[in-house]
C-alpha cells in the first residue's frame, strides 16, 4: 500500500496522461460501444426523409438543424455509460481518492469520451449531410460547429451523468437535466451551420461556440468532481 | 454577521421566531393580492388598443417576475446550503421549487390565454416564451433529481449542485434565446418596449407584484417550518411543543 505522500509523487500530467490513455484503450477495446452513438445518428438521419419527404430542396434546407439534434441526442445517448463502468466496479472511488485533484481526471475522462463521440459525429456528418441533400460547400461549417459544439456537450453532459450514476433508472431524469442546457450549444451550433448555408460568415457564431467550450471547460469539471462524490457517498 | 447566520441555521430559533410573523404575512399578502386584483380588474382604465384583454397583465407580470425571483432565491439557498451545510436552506431551496414550476406554468398560461386576443395565436416561438419553457423544464429537472435519490441528503446535495449549474446556465440560455429569435425573423412582438403606462395602470400592477412575492414568503416560511417538525420530530424542543399542544398547555 502507497502512502498518500507517495502516491502524490505521480505528477499531475501522468496522470492526467494516464487516465485519458486508458479511457481511449477501454472504449477502443469495446467495439459496438463505440459505434452506438454513430449507429444512432445514422438511424435517425435515416428516419427524417422518410417523415418529411425525400425533396432534396427541403432536405437541404432543414440539415444543418437536423444533423444537429441528432448529434446533439446521439452525444445525450452516450451519456450513461460515461461514468456508470467505472462506478460500477468501483473505480470511480479510487478516481475520487486519489491525490490528485479529481476534477482533471474528470476532465480526462470527458476528453476520451468527446473524442469517440462528439468528434467522431463530426467527421461523419458530411457523409450525412450529403444523404440529406447539404451542399458540398457547407460540409466544413457542419463539422466545425459540431467539433467544438460537442466538446460543450460533453461537458456540460458529465455534470447529469454524474449526478445520476448512482441511481438505477437514471436515463429518462438524465435527458430531463441535460437537454434544458444543451439549448445555447443548440441554438449556435445549428444556427452557424443554417448561416453558412444561407452564405453568412459564421466566424462570431464560432467565436461563441468556443467561448461557451471555454467557460465550460473551467466550470463544467468542478461540478462534475463535486456530484461524483455526492453519487459514490450516497 | 455569523451570530446572525449561526441564529437562523437553527432551527429552534426558526420555528420560535417565524411563527408570530405568518398570520401578519398571509394577511399582508392577501390583502395586498385582493386589493390588486381589484384595482387592476375594475378600476383601471382599459387599454387603448387592448381593451380589457390588457388586464391579465395584472397575473402575468408578477407570474412572470416570481418565476424568476424564485430561481435566484433558490440558487442563493442552495449556495448557503453546499457551502455553510445549513439545512434550513436545503429545506427553503427544496419548498421554493415546487412554487417557481407553478409560477413559471402560471406565466405561460396566462401568456397563451393572452396571446389569443392580441397575437391571435396561443404560442409563438418567441424569445421570451422559449426562454419561460426552458426554465420551467430545469425546474421540473431539479425537482425530479430531488425525489429520485433514496437518502434525502444526497438528493438535497444533488438538487443545489444543479441549481447552481442551472443559475449559470440560465443567463446564457436567455440570451441565446433572444439572438436566435433575432437571427431569423425581425421580432414580430416586442415586450420589452411596452408602452409607457399611466400611473393608474401601474400602481396597482405594483402592488400586485408585492402582494405575489408576500405570498411566497408566507408559504415557503410555512413550509419550511412543517418540513422541519418532520425532520426534528425526535428533537426535545418538538416534542415538547408537540405534547405542550397536545396537553392544551399552549402560552
Amino acid at each position: 500500500m502507497s502512502s498518500p505522500l507517495e502516491s502524490s509523487r505521480v505528477s499531475l500530467r501522468r496522470a492526467f496522461a494516464a487516465v485519458l490513455k486508458r479511457e481511449l484503450s477501454l472504449r477502443f477495446r469495446r467495439r459496438q460501444d463505440l459505434a452506438g452513438p454513430m449507429l444512432f445518428f445514422a438511424l435517425t438521419v435515416t428516419l427524417f426523409p422518410l417523415g418529411l419527404g425525400p425533396d432534396p430542396a427541403v432536405l437541404g434546407a432543414l440539415a444543418p438543424g437536423l444533423l444537429w439534434v441528432a448529434a446533439l441526442l446521439a452525444v445525450l445517448l452516450s451519456l450513461d455509460g460515461l461514468f456508470r463502468a467505472d462506478y460500477d466496479d468501483g473505480t470511480l472511488e479510487q478516481l475520487l481518492l486519489s491525490a490528485q485533484p479529481v476534477a482533471l481526471l474528470v476532465l480526462a475522462k470527458v476528453i476520451a469520451h468527446w473524442a469517440v463521440t462528439g468528434l467522431v459525429l463530426s467527421l461523419f456528418a458530411p457523409l450525412f449531410g450529403a444523404m440529406l441533400a447539404l451542399p458540398a460547400q457547407h460540409w466544413w461549417a457542419l463539422a466545425a460547429t459540431l467539433a467544438l459544439g460537442s466538446a460543450t456537450l460533453s461537458l456540460i453532459g458529465a455534470i447529469g451523468a454524474a449526478l445520476t450514476v448512482g441511481l438505477k433508472r437514471g436515463g429518462v431524469l438524465l435527458s430531463l437535466l441535460v437537454l434544458p442546457l444543451y439549448t445555447p450549444v443548440l441554438i449556435f451550433g445549428a444556427g452557424a451551420a443554417q448561416l453558412a448555408l444561407e452564405g453568412v460568415a459564421i466566424g462570431p457564431q464560432l467565436a461563441l461556440l468556443g467561448a461557451m467550450l471555454a467557460a465550460a471547460l473551467g466550470l463544467a469539471p468542478w461540478a462534475t468532481a463535486a456530484a461524483l462524490r455526492l453519487s459514490v457517498a450516497g | 454577521m455569523w451570530r446572525f447566520i449561526h441564529k437562523w441555521g437553527s432551527p429552534k430559533w426558526f420555528y420560535t421566531t417565524t411563527g408570530p410573523w405568518l398570520p401578519w404575512l398571509w394577511a399582508a399578502a392577501a390583502i395586498l393580492i385582493l386589493a390588486g386584483s381589484v384595482w387592476g380588474l375594475a378600476i383601471a382604465p382599459p387599454d387603448r388598443f387592448q381593451h380589457d384583454a390588457a388586464r391579465i397583465l395584472y397575473v402575468h407580470v408578477p407570474s412572470a417576475i416570481l418565476a424568476q425571483a424564485c430561481f435566484a432565491a433558490m440558487a442563493l439557498a442552495s449556495a448557503i446550503f453546499l457551502v455553510w451545510k445549513i439545512k434550513i436552506a436545503d429545506m427553503a431551496a427544496a419548498a421554493i421549487a415546487p412554487f417557481g414550476a407553478s409560477m413559471t406554468f402560471a406565466a405561460l398560461f396566462s401568456g397563451a390565454v393572452w396571446g389569443i386576443p392580441t397575437w391571435g395565436t396561443w404560442w409563438v416561438w418567441d424569445a421570451r416564451l422559449t426562454s419561460m419553457l426552458i426554465l420551467l423544464f430545469i425546474y421540473f429537472g431539479i425537482i425530479a433529481l430531488r425525489s429520485a435519490f433514496a437518502s434525502r441528503d444526497s438528493g438535497s446535495r444533488a438538487a443545489a449542485i444543479l441549481t447552481l449549474v442551472g443559475v449559470i446556465n440560465l443567463p446564457v440560455i436567455k440570451y441565446s434565446v433572444v439572438w436566435w429569435n433575432t437571427l431569423h425573423q425581425p421580432a414580430t412582438f416586442s415586450l420589452t418596449k411596452a408602452p409607457a403606462m399611466p400611473a393608474s395602470m401601474w400602481l396597482p400592477l405594483l402592488v400586485m407584484v408585492l402582494g405575489f412575492f408576500l405570498f411566497f414568503t408566507a408559504l415557503v416560511i410555512a413550509r419550511v417550518r412543517t418540513e422541519l417538525l418532520r425532520r426534528e420530530s425526535r428533537s426535545r424542543w418538538v416534542r415538547a411543543l408537540v405534547e405542550g399542544d397536545a396537553g392544551g398547555k399552549r402560552e
